[in-house]
């Protein structure tokens, strides 16, 4: 009788259309966020502007659907953001009436525990970890979600979903714990923290494929504009601001261009492109020739630069 | 878009790392920046050939001694789907690497040394692999141009590697095998002009032609509950959703389940996908459910469809790999954590040392060393709702966590 039941029911199935297609990513990326929301008491979202951590905002909505997101978000704020991404966080984060806690690096200078770079290459990005691990140890955070992919750069590719960090915000690369099948470890001791990266086996084109097919709204400097440039060891800088070192004879140009990454002005170069909607940049990062990364100046500095900014608590 | 995944496991120099740089060169995967960074590489170490293992070798520390020490992750993709490989080194000493490998991957590649053929670490890594039942595995013989491209050499490779195949446990598992000279491209994405006697498919073409959906079709349908969301909004002021990941079959509206461990019976009343219902949902989906009755479900429930239920029980027998510094000993305390259930356990016994060669077992000596595989009993202090390995991946493994260190410290395959 049972399994006159069962026929009853599969032969049911095939009348229904209305089925869920696999999307293994974005499963997989909602699988990790409600790991988070489970096993850990006060997790935070590290929301940048970018288009990362507005792909994991979007994840996050989806997980814990019709309940709100259950964590706060927090931006680590330069003070060298690019305007636009600024404008875009604070209507983001108001439509979604969520939490935003704010902690700037100006206020870590100003308080004398980091000095700023000076010449040429200065950038404040390497600052932000202590602002970072001060906010973590202010709030008691014990598991920070963060945008960070691994097909971005090899240190990254040997990262674990659920990142363990010590006091000091280290990353102990040798000693990670292994993560087997689904199953995330999130066990912890007091004063530790875990980083964790919902969508660290997405690519690029992933992220961008996404936003396309989910419509989700980006800042504008992703998309082609007219700017104030110059050009230095074949990189394309921002000149609208004082942010970026110009030295005098480096000429300021106007020229299409669009960022293909939003991190500080002073370490994100833009590319020349045309590509004006979601659809023709998703075609564009899908015949590109140069890696995400190469526009960061930031890995630049020596071929190891990413794994030790790493063991030393960045992002 | 599809996703499937591929573990491999390697020889330091059997050219593991080469292989994969080629895929990336070959699917054109690799970008200017980042192959320039290879050239430049090369050039420096006086290479006269593309030293492609640059492109995934990542710490420091392994490039210094050329040698990959954990699990690195590597993307490419073709028209058809993304391809993520976890690449482990396949020494004696790295075994729970491989096994971590192996956990999430549908397919393994196998690499042999044309010149060496099938040597201890070969019967490891297919013991591993197939230990923990990788449905695919391609058998890549390597540098075939230091052997002239020989087809005897071939042949001999494929007839020992099948007679160690008469060993398995798993006799579903597709092996294929492909001679290749990863360092020119022979049959790695287009098939090789040098040996026209091979005529089978390139490894490229072997993985495009892999189902990457299901791995076992006999699987019952598990759905371990994350959390319960309870909004208590007006809009969704009653609303009760379990969410979690379907594993191992589809879930249907209308379908009768049983929530473990209550026992309780109910049906499917809505299945959420973030804002929009469906009908159905697949393995793989992590998706919210509602029921038509109001029970009572915490986080570590599971719900299965009524009639295929799984075992429930206080005691495990397990087939575990140890993976800590820290040696397991009978009698000490672990954390079992399976699907999204911990419980504190203890292990009562340590039976026997499970061999990676296929040479069967001996008596253990009380004790489970790191990278040994054993079989072992435990005792949980709450019964767990289980199936063996055999019959559901992701419902017969777990993970022992240390509960001084928090260290994850071993995988069980459940008998």
């Amino acid at each position: 009788m049972d399994n006159l039941l069962q026929e009853i029911e599969k032969s049911e199935v095939k009348k229904q259309e209305n089925f869920l297609e696999v999307n293994a990513l974005e499963s997989e990326a909602i699988y990790i966020f409600r790991e988070v929301a489970a096993q850990f008491e006060k997790p935070v979202l590290l929301f940048s502007g970018g288009k990362d951590s507005i792909t994991l905002v979007r994840l996050a909505q989806k997980a814990f659907w019709p309940a709100k997101i259950p964590f706060p978000l927090m931006h680590i704020d330069t003070g060298h953001n690019f305007p636009e991404t600024i404008a875009f966080r604070d209507k983001l984060v108001q439509e979604l009436g969520a939490e935003l806690i704010i902690r700037n690096v100006q206020d870590s200078i100003d308080q004398g525990k980091v000095i700023e770079e000076t010449g040429k290459y200065a950038s404040r990005n390497m600052l932000q970890t202590t602002t970072l691990l001060d906010a973590i140890e202010e709030f008691k955070f014990d598991a920070c979600i963060g945008g960070a992919r691994r097909d971005e750069e090899k240190a990254r590719a040997k990262e674990r979903i659920f990142s363990v960090r010590d006091d000091f915000g280290q990353w102990d690369e040798k000693n990670q714990r292994p993560e087997l099948f689904d199953l995330l470890n999130g066990k912890i001791e007091l004063g530790q923290n875990v980083r964790v990266f919902p969508i660290s086996n997405w690519t690029e084109l992933d992220v961008w494929s996404y936003i396309e097919k989910e419509e989700i709204e980006i800042p504008s400097i992703y998309f082609a504009h007219q700017r104030n440039i110059f050009v230095r060891d074949g990189l394309i800088w921002s000149a609208e601001d004082n942010v970026v070192f110009r030295a005098e004879d480096e000429q300021v140009e106007e020229r299409t261009v669009r960022f293909r990454t939003v991190g500080d002005m002073s370490c994100t170069a833009a590319v020349e492109s045309y590509a004006d909607t979601i659809t023709k940049v998703v075609s564009e990062i899908r015949d590109s020739k140069i890696s995400e990364r190469g526009a960061r100046i930031d890995d630049k500095r020596s071929e190891a630069a990413m794994e030790k900014r790493k063991q030393q608590g960045y992002f | 878009m599809e996703v499937l995944k591929i573990a491999t496991a390697g020889s330091v120099d059997d050219g593991k790392s080469t292989l994969i740089g080629r895929l990336l060169y070959d699917t054109k995967s690799l970008t200017d920046d980042k192959l320039e960074a290879i050239k430049t590489s090369s050039e420096k170490k006086g290479y006269d050939y593309l030293d492609f293992s640059l492109a995934t070798d990542g710490l420091v520390a392994e490039r210094e001694q050329g040698i990959t020490i954990d699990v690195a992750h590597i993307y490419f993709s073709t028209l058809r789907r993304s391809y993520i490989i976890a690449d482990t080194p396949g020494h004696i000493e790295y075994t729970r690497n491989m096994v971590t490998g192996a956990s999430t991957s549908q397919v393994a590649l196998i690499l042999i040394d044309a010149r060496k053929g099938v040597i201890e670490q070969t019967y490891r890594h297919f013991f591993i692999n197939n230990l923990l039942r990788v449905k695919n595995v391609i058998v890549v013989v390597n540098k075939m141009d230091l052997v002239d491209y020989a087809e005897e050499v071939f042949d001999d490779i494929k007839a020992n590697f099948e007679g160690l195949n008469t060993n398995s446990t798993y006799k579903e598992q597709n092996v294929s095998y492909v001679p290749i000279s990863a360092l020119n491209g022979d049959n790695v994405a287009s098939k090789s002009e040098n040996m026209l006697w091979y005529e089978g498919n390139t490894i490229l073409e072997y993985l495009e032609n892999i189902d990457a959906s299901r791995t076992n079709d006999k699987e019952s349908v598990r759905f371990p509950i994350q959390s319960v969301i309870r909004p208590k909004t007006t809009d969704f002021h009653d609303f009760r959703g379990f969410a979690g990941k379907i594993y191992g079959g589809s879930l249907q509206v209308g379908y009768k389940v049983t929530v473990l461990p209550s026992l309780t019976k109910s049906r499917i009343k809505e299945i959420y996908f973030y804002n929009k219902t469906f009908d159905s949902a697949d393995s793989g989906s992590s998706v919210t459910i509602t029921l038509e009755d109001e029970v009572n479900i915490t986080r570590g429930d599971m719900l299965v469809k009524t009639d295929e239920e799984p075992k429930v029980d206080k005691l495990l027998n397990a087939t575990v790999c140890w993976m800590d510094n820290k040696q397991l000993l009978p009698g000490t305390k672990y954390i079992v954590q399976h699907n999204s259930n911990a419980v504190l356990s203890k292990v009562s016994a340590i039976k026997n040392i499970v061999s990676t060669d296929f040479s069967g077992s001996k008596a253990s000596e009380g004790k489970l060393s790191l990278n040994e595989i054993g079989e072992v009993e435990i005792k949980l202090s709450k019964p767990i709702f289980y199936d063996s390995f055999i019959d559901n991946r992701s419902n017969g493994s777990f993970i022992l966590i240390d509960e001084q260190t928090n260290a994850t410290a071993g995988v069980g395959f459940i008998s």
